[in-house]
């Protein structure tokens, strides 16, 4: 069975600029991908393109085995898209803009009630149905969004930064149904929020200058995040010649007030060691604990070396 | 089948907006006001004409100029209609809800045609009224009214079709309101310079919309017209096609 979606070498030109450079990747059933990176870095250019709103300079975008560019009829039937800014109607109702949207996806007309309904009640939009989109919070209308997106059950969904504008509760309640779609679907998420990625999503990919710099899944992105220091706290000064002499110790730097930043081997923790020592030395152990680099720290590092690695 | 879903929104949404129904209700006012003032002079007129052999009738002295008139003001008002067509959902970022979903261009552009001019066939039905209602005190000529009705349409699909192809090149609607209407009058005109240069059956006589409007409206109805008039419209949507394409394309 072919992926979902299948990416191969896509390019974009805008002018003499290159906002996508070479990007391929795919994303099977049940996957969650979370699409990060800066502003500007070519995210909404590539999810334009994966959905068929924008043409890619070359490359091929094949949607469940389906190009979009050779059969885009075919294709758009298996996709749901949620823009950066919802595409709704403002003078239109909830219901009927839903309606229209179904007609738009042809759910054949005894289905669409159902549709209606189900999308209304994934997207808590229940009870705003007859009122004027126009007149909604941006919440909502990005709600209305979301729901046009899932409305016709497509294989794939395509969310540009969908939780912007929503409070928190309404973010929780996103993520959620995020969560839930993908069981099912296929779903594609982009978003500046790295906690988001974290909590929704099952593989990560970071772009930067059009270029893809980091893909992979959650878990890789886990032993990645796995640091290699520890913070030792104790009452009394430690002496550290005895650290020094632990296995997998590298380097000691002192952060004041009897502090200090063990660095160690990534393969060799020497936390268990550090703790019998500093008690049957009688040091007072006070706190040892492991640091983790944040998903923030590593996003920045990528986002920020990468430029000298590659002068564009 | 899309495109008439698309059309049927388009319909719709114009109905939702006060713009629809003003200007409906002002074009009928002004109309019926032109149509009052033709009859007060038919009746004027009517008994000098009495004797007169071959005297033009009720549909020559009331419909013929009524139809003129409103080829004119709807020369002004098309462009109102037609301007928020591709331009705003642009605008409002949802013409990418049209590209997503599977729908092709033609469908688009067609939908959004035929939702335009649906609207033209209802104010036509409405002026169709006035001469209609001659009918209780008089005759009508219904070849020449079949004629002029005809003439009427295809001159609101022409204006419509050069409105839509302004609407999918601007970015803003008031945009493509002057520029539609300019680039109608311009149609409308053009043939002046060949008027006063006496060689009337020039190639720019032949590109003015009021000529084969005004051969339609004398009941004239002849190949040549209808032929310009559909490769006017055919023309006109097959741009419109492409320049939306080119949003997909560049941006």
């Amino acid at each position: 069975m072919s992926s979902l979606i299948q990416v191969e070498q896509l390019y974009r030109y805008y002018g003499e600029q290159c906002a996508v450079n070479n990007v391929s990747f795919s994303l099977e059933k049940g996957e969650i991908l979370g699409f990060l990176g800066p502003n500007g870095a070519g995210k909404s250019t590539t999810m334009q393109m994966i959905c068929g709103n924008l043409a890619p300079t070359s490359g091929q975008i094949t949607i469940n085995g389906i190009d979009i560019l050779d059969n885009p009829k075919e294709a758009k039937r298996q996709l749901g898209y949620l823009p950066e800014i919802p595409p709704v109607y403002r003078e239109l109702t909830v219901d009927e803009y839903l309606g229209y949207c179904g007609r738009l996806h042809q759910i054949p007309r005894d289905q669409l009630p159902k549709a209606l309904a189900s999308a209304k009640e994934r997207c808590g939009l229940a009870e705003v149905g007859s009122r004027l989109i126009g007149n909604l919070s941006k919440g909502y209308q990005q709600r209305v969004g979301i729901a046009q997106a899932i409305l016709h059950t497509p294989a794939v969904i395509i969310l540009d930064e969908p939780t912007v504008g929503l409070d928190p509760i309404q973010i929780r309640e996103i993520r959620e149904l995020i969560r839930e779609l993908g069981k099912e679907h296929g779903i594609i998420l982009s978003t500046h929020i790295l906690p988001e990625v974290q909590e929704s999503c099952t593989q990560v990919q970071i772009i930067h200058h059009g270029q893809l710099v980091l893909n992979d899944s959650i878990a890789g992105l886990e032993q990645q995040m796995r640091a290699s220091s520890l913070v030792l706290s104790t009452r009394n000064p430690p002496e550290l010649v005895k650290l020094y002499g632990l296995e997998g110790v590298q380097s000691i730097s002192e952060l004041g007030g009897n502090r200090y930043r063990i660095f160690h081997d990534k393969d060799k923790n020497p936390a268990e060691r550090i703790a019998e020592t500093s008690v049957s030395s009688g040091w007072g152990l006070l706190e040892l604990t492991p640091e983790r680099r944040t998903m923030e720290q590593i996003f920045i590092d990528i986002t920020q070396q990468s430029p000298e690695e590659q002068p564009a | 089948m899309m495109a008439l879903t698309i059309a049927g929104r388009e319909l719709r949404t114009m109905f939702l907006s006060p713009l629809a129904w003003s200007i409906l209700g002002v074009v009928q006012i002004i109309l019926a006001y032109m149509f009052l003032a033709q009859l007060d002079y038919y009746l004027m007129v009517q008994p000098r004409i009495a004797g007169m052999e071959d005297a033009p009738g009720i549909t020559d002295l009331i419909v013929v100029p009524l139809f003129g008139n409103a080829g004119v003001i709807l020369l002004l008002v098309t462009p109102l209609l037609t301007m928020r067509l591709i331009s705003e959902e642009r605008r409002n970022r949802t013409l990418s809800l049209l590209f997503s979903a599977p729908v092709s261009m033609t469908e688009i552009i067609v939908g959004k045609y035929l939702g335009v001019f649906g609207f033209l066939l209802i104010m036509v039905g409405m002026i169709a009224t006035m001469p209609l209602s001659l009918l209780f005190g008089g005759g009508l000529d219904f070849g020449k009214l079949a004629a002029a009705l005809l003439a009427l349409v295809l001159l609101l699909a022409g204006f419509a079709s050069v409105g839509l192809f302004i609407s999918a090149l601007a970015s803003q609607p008031t945009v493509a309101a002057i520029s539609t209407f300019g680039a109608l009058l311009l149609l409308w005109i053009i043939d002046w310079t060949g008027n006063s240069a006496g060689n009337a059956e020039g190639v720019l006589g032949y590109l003015s919309l009021l000529r084969h409007y005004e051969n339609l409206l004398k009941g004239l109805v002849n190949t040549t017209d209808l032929a310009y008039f559909a490769l006017f419209i055919v023309a006109f949507i097959v741009l419109s096609i492409h320049s939306l394409d080119y949003d997909r394309l560049q941006k």
